[in-house]
């Protein structure tokens, strides 16, 4: 009782002081975040930025979302496959692996790997028009780099990473299914396919589309923010970059836990 | 006297602005009006950058205030920005060239951009482009019109920034060091047009320039349309008087004056500025 209860302050001040960076700075993300919304519903849009950026995050990322689905699956199949034996339970593999990947591997793997790839390019592609003054002569002709360039960044992120997530989802169940049916003998495939359907309830699927839709949110802004206050020429674009990767995986975290906390007492 | 009419282009208040503990500026104070001409020098990091955008709202002064067209801009909205900023050309310290447009549509942007708000006309596209055409053949880089910034010279994207700011045919350009990283040669092509711009349109000029010569040339010369070159002005008078000198030192203005007045000016800090006379 007294060893968890003092557990749970340590781990609270530790996180406080992870924090404390990024919370110096939450008012101006926040502040983004509310222009970036409201520009949604405001014209003009820039459709073209929009499906650019869809093709880039999404239709681009596919490379390096498909095979780490596909290993992550397998991975689950394998190391589940030996303590499920020990337990005699070897036809639960395919609940197993659907819920593991549905509710946490799937979306934060993804995110994590989608914030490896866009939240630093974004942050790079922004932070060099900071810096070579891009963003002001935006400003200067009219333009609010708001609406042109974080918005269709938040659309199409917030858009396709729930897709690259169903994504890496299927390929890792399929993948989990060559492990534990062909390669095993676990189970029969018929009942791999339906067990692990059943096993999902809503709640898991609703999970697993809420977080990849908040991380996508989480990815562009950040990814945004980093660039846009970008300042000390090239090396300033190098730290905006790290920054953004940095800050984006440990609010995926951070979200995931939340997300998992509410979801557990439901 | 064109000199001083009623409300000038630009005025500064007792403005300050500082970034985190060092004053960008500080307790500046200045009038631009129709016409004229200021050359801004300073050491690096004196503040001239700061100040010109300051002129148009994209830096928030935190103290005094700023007038633009005669309307006080301190705490106006970005969105009532625009129209004035649309009214005000602007080459940028490091390009501001659009890297993903095309040299061509980089000087249509401000045509088309209709944020820029109401009252300046829809240009459709057809018109702005020959517009385009016109700007880039004034800084005589026509051919460049479907290249990519990254692939023509610094030179020449530093022509096209001219060419994007003076598109609009805008009463007020502001210039952040036109001919800075330039050789000599490139750098007094680039002055000659800012002369011709200046002298064809009688915009009034703010212009940022490490080089002392920048500043003799606007002062001394002025464009002659019939024989298509600079050409000195006389001694006493012409339109010598429209230009003046700015001189900033850690983000405040430490001279303001004449060229006869700067090149007598007995301040240690001042006479850097100057060509002493070998
Ligand atoms: N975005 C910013 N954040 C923090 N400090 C800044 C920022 N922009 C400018 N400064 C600081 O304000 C001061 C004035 O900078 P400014 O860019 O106006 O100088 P400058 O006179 O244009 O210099 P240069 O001749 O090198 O272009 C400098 O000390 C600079 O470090
Ligand atoms: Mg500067």
């Amino acid at each position: 009782m007294l060893a968890s209860s003092h557990e749970g302050e340590a781990g609270g001040s530790y996180l406080l002081r992870f924090l404390k960076a990024p919370l110096a700075s939450f008012q101006d993300f926040l502040f983004l975040a509310g222009r970036a919304f409201g520009n949604i519903l405001r014209s003009p849009h820039y459709y073209d930025d929009v499906f650019l950026q869809m093709d880039l995050i999404g239709v681009g990322s596919l490379p390096i979302v498909v095979p780490t689905g596909a290993l992550s699956g397998a991975i689950i199949a394998l190391q589940m496959s030996r303590a499920l034996s020990t337990y005699g339970a070897n036809s639960e593999v395919g609940p197993i692996v659907a819920l593991t990947l549905v509710r946490e591997l799937g979306p934060v793997l993804t995110a994590l790997l989608v914030a490896g790839r866009n939240a630093s390019g974004i942050a790079s592609e922004l932070g060099s028009m900071q810096v070579t003054e891009q963003i002001d002569a935006m400003r200067a002709l009219g333009t609010d780099p708001v609406q042109k360039l974080v918005t269709p960044r938040l659309l199409a992120t917030a858009t396709m990473l729930p897709c690259l997530t169903v994504i890496a989802d299927a390929i890792g169940w399929i993948a989990a299914y060559l492990i534990a049916v062909p390669l095993l003998h676990l189970v029969s495939s018929g009942y791999y396919w339906s067990s692990s359907w059943r096993a999902l309830v809503p709640n898991d699927l609703a999970q697993g589309l809420i977080k990849p839709l908040l991380f996508g949110i989480i990815i562009s802004l950040v990814g945004c923010y980093y660039g846009l206050r970008t300042t000390g020429g090239t090396q300033g674009v190098g730290r905006a970059t790290t920054q953004a990767v940095v800050s984006a995986s440990i609010w995926i975290f951070f979200v995931t836990f939340l997300i998992d906390k509410i979801f557990v007492n439901l | 006297m064109p000199d001083s009419p009623p409300s000038p282009m630009v005025e500064f208040e007792a403005v300050s602005l500082r970034f985190e503990d060092t004053w960008a500026l500080h307790d500046v104070s200045f009038k631009l009006h129709a016409g004229q001409t200021h050359v801004i020098l300073g050491a690096a990091g004196s503040g001239k950058t700061t100040l010109l955008k300051a002129v148009i709202g994209l830096v928030r002064v935190d103290r005094g205030s700023v007038k633009l067209f005669g309307e006080d801009i301190t705490a106006m909205s970005e969105h009532d920005l625009y129209p004035l900023r649309g009214r005000t050309g602007v080459l940028f310290q490091e390009g501001g060239l659009f890297d993903s447009l095309q040299v061509g549509d980089n000087v249509e942007y401000p045509l088309l951009n209709r944020q820029i708000g109401e009252h300046n006309n829809k240009t459709d596209s057809s018109s702005a482009e020959t517009q385009a055409r016109e700007a880039l053949r004034f800084v005589e880089l026509e051919q460049t019109f479907d290249k990519f910034p990254s692939e023509v010279s610094g030179g020449m994207r530093r022509r096209v920034g001219i060419a994007r700011a003076i598109v609009t045919e805008p009463p007020l350009v502001l210039y952040d060091s036109p001919t800075a990283g330039l050789d000599p040669i490139t750098a007094n092509t680039i002055m000659a047009l800012i002369l011709k711009e200046r002298d064809v349109r009688n915009t009034a000029s703010l212009i940022v320039t490490h080089r002392y010569q920048d500043g003799e040339l606007m002062a001394d010369f002025r464009y002659d349309p019939e024989r298509q070159e600079l050409v000195r002005l006389p001694q006493d008078g012409g339109s010598r008087h429209r230009t003046r000198f700015i001189v900033m030192k850690q983000g405040e203005i430490v001279f303001f004056g004449t060229r006869d007045e700067l090149a007598a000016s007995s301040d240690q800090y001042v006479k850097r500025f100057v060509r002493h006379e070998e």
